[in-house]
């Protein structure tokens, strides 16, 4: 037999059919339901007289557009409590669970499904939300899919998909203090660019990635998205194992046995080829932080904001030339330095325990610059109640920053928490599209600390000058 | 949900060559709020096409005479990265576009499209940028005619260039076909896989 990859071991577990057109149907282990986009999946369903398929094979929660501020307090916005309500109402009519804004494990999709355990290795997990690439971490082929194909797997259990192809990304080397999870994928993103992946998986592999923990691997996942992969993968490991045992949806006793058993086979074989590959040394990577309106438009802190002049394609140079009159950012300047009004720290890429620890840890004993408004927005409950237990909120809020609800928030600004125009914030999110984060809104994306030492400098500064 | 087949298709176009379009700009999440699939067409690119106090921006591509009534839309490369909102999709098509061409497009939105009878059409660089010139060349007069069954995307002026898509969606588009309707003839099949898994996962906590 053929040696395999890591997905194509996932992938041809999961084969039902494959259509003569060329596509596969593909067997849905996991389904992950938010409220922005499922109600008119859900109203399909109702339309056509159809059930949901397998209701304890799909889970849903509310985070896009929750209020991350008092919950005691009613919904201001009519028409975001239209969308909880559709929600409550087709996950008690489908018989899907739910987490809402009452329980105490809601939080982003991408942060309960690995935290409950639901998400585990070998898994094809979809959720109508592109960072559902986040799960991949795990060793699952985990994809975002849209509102139509939400229907169709609410329907079916199945997704028609024709194979992607497959892309290494080699992290050689180790990462020096100060480098994190989120300053390998940018690195990455910046070399291949954000469409760098498209059509393929991407399967992180190399000495860096299996020393990273499993959150780590979760943020390196998440933004796969962001190169334009369909997906991001990790092969299991005992770090992941350790991770999952014992979380309230994992398999227990002899299943656990027998489901590690079967992990343990999950990794690619010797000599699996993939389609393409690329190789970073993670020693050389710095602290990343984005310079433009895309994600692949990042660079060293240490770095300085480009010219359009040196950009050799009309299409680039225009690009360039567009991003930087919306960060109202002159070629040259250094990115160090640059004064910043707001800061975020959260979303499904860094807003676990361990993005929250590193960011407290910058913030213990110092102050949030004035005139800077610095929110932690954790990303579950269940973040948010371990965070208290180790004190977190303590130093966060003795330092100024905000402590809030979990939810999206500010990563795109569905809620009150949005960027007024023309404020300039520094975000531990993963995209820095124009507006996202508030119509006019200029976005600098990095890693935790970065983020946290931002709001006490009141500008970008390197995070390795602070240890 | 039945679709309006998309076979041989010839409309106005206009042109937004810009590269690396995402979905947050076709349709900003202010938008997301609603529960049914309608209402997102005169929120399409809303941030590009108003200016902050809400008037008309001229200089956005879309707003000119020239653009109003186009139905095919020329694009830039990456068209419609990011977000997974298919509300993009429903925003073009409301919008009065059927069809998209650009050099790539993002797959989840690529997907999206042949969900909504919307086509995604992908040429090369070089012809798109001919395009470019051809639309703009034309004020406003510029006709394409995009042939779905012959994959080729013709004018009146001899331009003419094939194009590929996926057989399984260049069907669906051809038909107008609900794609769970057609799932569930395999409903056999997908009860046999799944007679075969471990039937413990995701059983409740009590
Ligand atoms: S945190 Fe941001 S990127 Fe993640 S699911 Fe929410 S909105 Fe999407």
């Amino acid at each position: 037999m053929t040696p395999r990859t890591l997905f194509d071991k996932v992938w041809d577990a999961h084969v039902v059919h494959r259509f003569p057109e060329g596509p596969a149907l593909l067997y849905v282990d996991l389904h992950l339901v938010h409220e922005v986009t499922s109600p008119q999946a859900f109203e399909g369903l109702r339309r056509a007289g159809r059930r949901v398929r397998r209701p304890e094979r799909t889970v849903a929660t509310v985070d896009h557009n929750v209020p991350t501020g008092d919950r005691s307090l009613p919904l201001d916005d009519p028409i975001a409590a239209t969308q909880l309500d559709a929600l409550a109402r087709n996950a008690g009519a489908f018989g899907v669970e739910l987490f809402d804004l009452a329980s105490p494990q809601q939080g982003i999709v991408h942060v309960i499904g690995p935290e409950l355990g639901l998400t585990q290795p070998g898994m094809v997990v979809v959720c109508g939300d592109s960072h559902t690439s986040t799960h991949g971490a795990f060793g699952a082929f985990a994809l975002g899919i849209g509102t139509s194909e939400v229907e169709h797997v609410l329907a079916t259990q199945c997704l028609v998909l024709s194979k992607p192809r497959t892309m290494e990304a080699r992290f050689t080397g180790t990462c020096a203090p100060g480098v994190t999870a989120k300053d390998l994928i940018l690195a990455l993103i910046g070399r291949i660019g954000t469409a760098g992946a498209t059509g393929h998986v991407l399967e992180y592999t190399g000495e860096a990635i299996r020393a990273l923990s499993m959150e780590e691997r979760m943020t390196v996942c998440n933004m796969s998205i962001e190169a334009g992969a369909r997906a991001g993968m990790i092969a299991p490991d005992k770090t992941t194992f350790a991770y999952l045992a014992g979380r309230p949806r994992a398999p227990q006793g002899a299943a656990w046995d027998r489901a590690v058993a079967a992990w343990r086979r999950l990794p690619g074989d010797a000599g699996a080829q993939y389609d393409r590959r690329v190789e970073l040394d993670a020693g050389t990577v710095a602290p990343q932080v984005t310079w433009g309106t895309s994600p692949g438009m990042v660079t060293d802190i240490t770095g300085r904001v480009p010219d359009p002049a040196d950009f050799a394609d009309e299409g680039e140079r225009q690009a360039v030339e567009r991003a930087l009159t919306y960060m109202a950012l002159a070629p040259g300047t250094p990115l160090a330095g640059l004064p910043i009004e707001r800061v975020f720290v959260g979303s499904c890429t860094n807003a676990r325990i361990e993005d929250l620890r590193a960011a407290a840890q910058v913030a213990r004993g110092r102050k949030v610059a004035s005139g800077v408004r610095a929110m932690v927005v954790p990303g579950s409950q269940q973040v948010k109640a371990q965070g208290e237990r180790e004190g977190l909120d303590r130093i966060f809020r003795e330092a100024g920053f905000e402590w809030r609800n979990a939810g999206c928030s500010l990563c795109l600004g569905m809620n009150a928490d949005v960027l007024r125009r023309g404020e300039r914030c520094a975000s531990t999110s993963n995209r820095n599209f124009e507006g996202r984060q508030g119509a006019g809104g200029r976005t600098h994306l990095m890693s935790p600390a970065m983020a946290a030492a931002a709001a006490v400098a009141g500008r970008l500064v390197d995070v390795r000058e602070w240890a | 949900m039945t679709l309006t087949p998309f076979v041989r298709y010839s409309g106005r176009c206009a042109a937004l060559p810009r590269a690396n379009v995402d979905t947050d700009q076709i349709i900003p999440k202010q938008f997301l709020k609603r529960v049914e699939r309608t209402g997102f067409g005169p929120a399409l690119f809303y941030d590009w096409r108003f200016r902050p106090d809400g008037s008309e921006n001229p200089e956005f591509e879309l707003n000119g005479p020239e653009a109003a009534g186009a139905t095919i839309l020329i694009a830039g490369a990456n068209f419609g990265c990011g977000s997974s909102r298919e509300h993009a999709v429903w925003a073009l098509a409301e919008y009065g576009f059927r069809a998209v061409l650009a050099p790539s497009f993002a797959d989840i939105f690529s997907a999206n499209c042949c969900q909504n009878g919307l086509a995604p059409v992908r040429l090369p660089g070089g012809e798109i940028d001919e395009l470019v010139r051809r639309c703009r060349a034309g004020h406003g007069a510029y006709r394409l005619t995009i042939d779905l069954e012959a994959q080729r995307v013709t004018d009146e002026a001899a331009f003419s260039a094939a194009f590929a898509m996926e057989p399984y969606r260049r069907e669906m588009l051809l038909r107008g076909l609900d794609e769970i309707g057609r799932t569930l003839l395999e409903e056999p099949r997908i009860a046999e896989f799944e007679s075969g898994r471990d039937a413990g996962y995701g059983r409740r906590e009590t």
